[in-house]
């Protein structure tokens, strides 16, 4: 069982937990977006810059467990840079591993690919899916706010 | 008498199994109990020898699972030294039986203006019920504050009382804390001001000798899942006199005595409180648990309890950077509860690799959001105990959390980025 854990506790996860990167706040964010698992206490709020359609930056804070954080601080990484719409299937790859899909080999997950392990243990799915659960809902309201 | 632990687990058949290939060290008892074979046992008969529906029937099945769900009310009431079994209501949990009075008697009896006084270490379930009725009647609600010893800050209780104190609803031991608290001494100061009491039993019942005329409850709720009994039955305890003025709960069946088109008159205490067809099987079930737990004995259970308890804080509290919460090791009025947090660790890491080594235990808030506000914390692990647990198991509980800090805590892992 503890081989079963090293795949849920991988060392690239331990280490963003240890020392997160893209960890803050972001003054002036055009979206800031936060959210809780209810159940556990996690916390995460993301800030997001915006710039010409894309991420330009991205940081979170919060508190919590292990793959909570450590997932806010890699997805973080690899939103900056990314077209909206990008954020969007990445989003989406993200739910798809956590379900079990292949990932479309088209979206590079980056050190996220890491979290493959989580979905061998359920209870924990909702850990990982707090960080692109709280920036899909920002970036809806921040679409709609443009559109409007 | 110290117990036969060892038998008393050859009657829990989900204890000889495995998790993950170790032996299941089961330490979530609060959460719920394990069932015994007779409890198991007992549903099995109900629905192979006398499943039907009850105070209806004019049939010999229907007269005996009438007498065998109103023998368990007779137990019931007996086991919490109710003056009555009138006074002995079936719900679904204890929650549902703090929403019953909270609704029949505080819609009933509650103003506008009103205060009902509750305290920061409450369950959900015996705050929200409040809240709602508050929000309905246009009451207010006050709180006891704790110490950093996890005990209720008496010495402010005769301030917090006043002429609006209509009712105090309390727990009689903290799910998070283990703190058994002084409901005598709370029901005589309340009782001097007028003020009825409500207390929540849920994680007393099944731990202590209870007697609810003792401690002068005036209302009191727990649930048999806790206790060894089934899921989906709870009871609620309040004074005739209380139940008679109450208005029904729910509406339907069996609670009425006479239906007209456009109005009814209701059944009798308790049945009044009872609409449509209860949990007959479970209820009959929770039946065997009460006796079960009175053939061990409450008295030497408890007395199980704080051996355990005691010696799962002392190797606990041997732990590095481990912080427990609640009354100090050894006070009579810590219940068998014990909270705790590793430093930099969320809880439910630690409950993942517990888990990894055949132990369960909760981490979470614990339905105690206040009281995990108050202690400064987002969460705890908890492992509570139960009359078959053991030292060998506290002491599995003591090398998986070091397990926990073990992995971690390898230094190898603190990388630069």
């Amino acid at each position: 069982m503890i081989e079963q854990l090293d795949e849920l506790y991988r060392e690239v996860i331990l280490d963003h937990f240890k020392n997160p990167s893209h960890s803050g706040d972001l003054p002036g964010a055009h979206i800031k977006a936060e959210g809780t698992n209810p159940l556990c206490g996690d916390e995460v709020t993301f800030y997001l810059t915006i710039d010409d359609g894309r991420v330009a930056q991205a940081r979170f804070q919060g508190k919590g467990c292990v793959i909570s954080q450590a997932a806010s601080s890699m997805f973080a990484g690899q939103l900056e840079g990314k077209t909206l719409n990008d954020a969007t299937r990445l989003i989406d790859a993200m739910k798809g591993l956590m379900q079990g899909r292949d990932p479309d080999p088209s979206v590079d997950l980056g050190d996220l690919e890491a979290l493959a392990g989580v979905r061998k243990f359920p209870v924990r799915v909702k850990c990982a899916a707090l960080s692109w659960n709280v920036v899909e809902q920002g970036l809806q309201d921040y679409r709609a706010g443009h559109r409007s | 008498m110290t117990l036969d632990v060892k038998r008393i687990r050859r009657d829990f058949p989900i204890l000889s199994r495995t998790v993950h290939g170790r032996p299941l060290v089961y330490l979530d008892n609060a959460a719920t109990s394990q069932k015994p074979r007779q409890v198991i046992d007992a549903l099995t008969r109900y629905y192979t020898q006398f499943n039907a529906n009850i105070h209806r029937g004019i049939h010999t099945l229907a007269e005996e699972a009438t007498a065998a769900y109103e023998a368990v009310r007779e137990r019931t009431a007996q086991f919490i030294h109710a003056p009555s079994a009138r006074a002995i209501v079936f719900t679904r949990n204890a929650t549902e039986a703090i929403n019953l009075f909270a609704n029949a008697w505080g819609r009933k009896h509650l103003r506008s203006g009103d205060q009902i006084l509750l305290s920061e270490m409450e369950h959900h379930s015996n705050l929200v019920p409040w809240q709602l009725l508050a929000r309905a009647t246009g009451a207010s609600l006050a709180f006891l504050k704790i110490s950093d010893d996890g005990r209720l800050r008496l010495e402010e209780l005769d301030d917090l009382l006043t002429p609006r104190t209509k009712l105090v609803a309390i727990t009689h031991m903290s799910n998070v804390l283990g703190t058994i608290n002084p409901i005598e001494r709370i029901v005589e100061r309340a009782h001097a001001r007028g003020a009825l009491v409500v207390v929540d039993a849920a994680q007393s019942a099944p731990h202590l000798p209870l007697d609810v005329q003792r401690l002068g409850a005036d209302a009191l709720a727990f649930s048999s899942h806790k206790m060894l009994g089934p899921t989906g039955v709870g009871v609620l305890y309040a004074r005739e006199e209380l139940l008679e003025t109450m208005d029904p709960f729910l509406g339907g069946g069996e609670m009425i005595s006479d239906v007209q088109l456009t109005s009814s008159t209701w059944n009798d205490i308790p049945w009044k409180f009872e609409a449509g067809t209860p949990n007959i099987a479970d209820v009959i079930a929770f039946g065997e648990a009460l006796a079960y737990l009175e053939r061990i004995g409450l008295t030497d259970i408890r007395a199980h309890e704080r051996d355990l308890t005691a010696y799962a804080m002392k190797r606990l509290g041997e732990i590095e950077d481990l912080a427990l919460y609640g009354p100090p090791n050894g006070a009579a009025d810590r219940g068998g509860v014990v909270s705790f947090n590793l430093a930099g660790l969320h809880p439910h890491d630690v409950g993942t690799v517990l888990d990894a080594e055949g132990v369960a235990i909760r981490a979470g808030h614990h339905c105690a959001k206040p009281l995990m506000r108050r202690l400064g914390v987002v969460a705890t692990a908890r492992a509570s105990f139960y009359l078959y647990n053991t030292k060998e198991e506290v002491d599995g509980l003591v090398e998986a959390v070091r397990a926990a800090q073990a992995f971690f805590g390898k230094p190898a892992r603190v990388t630069s980025r």
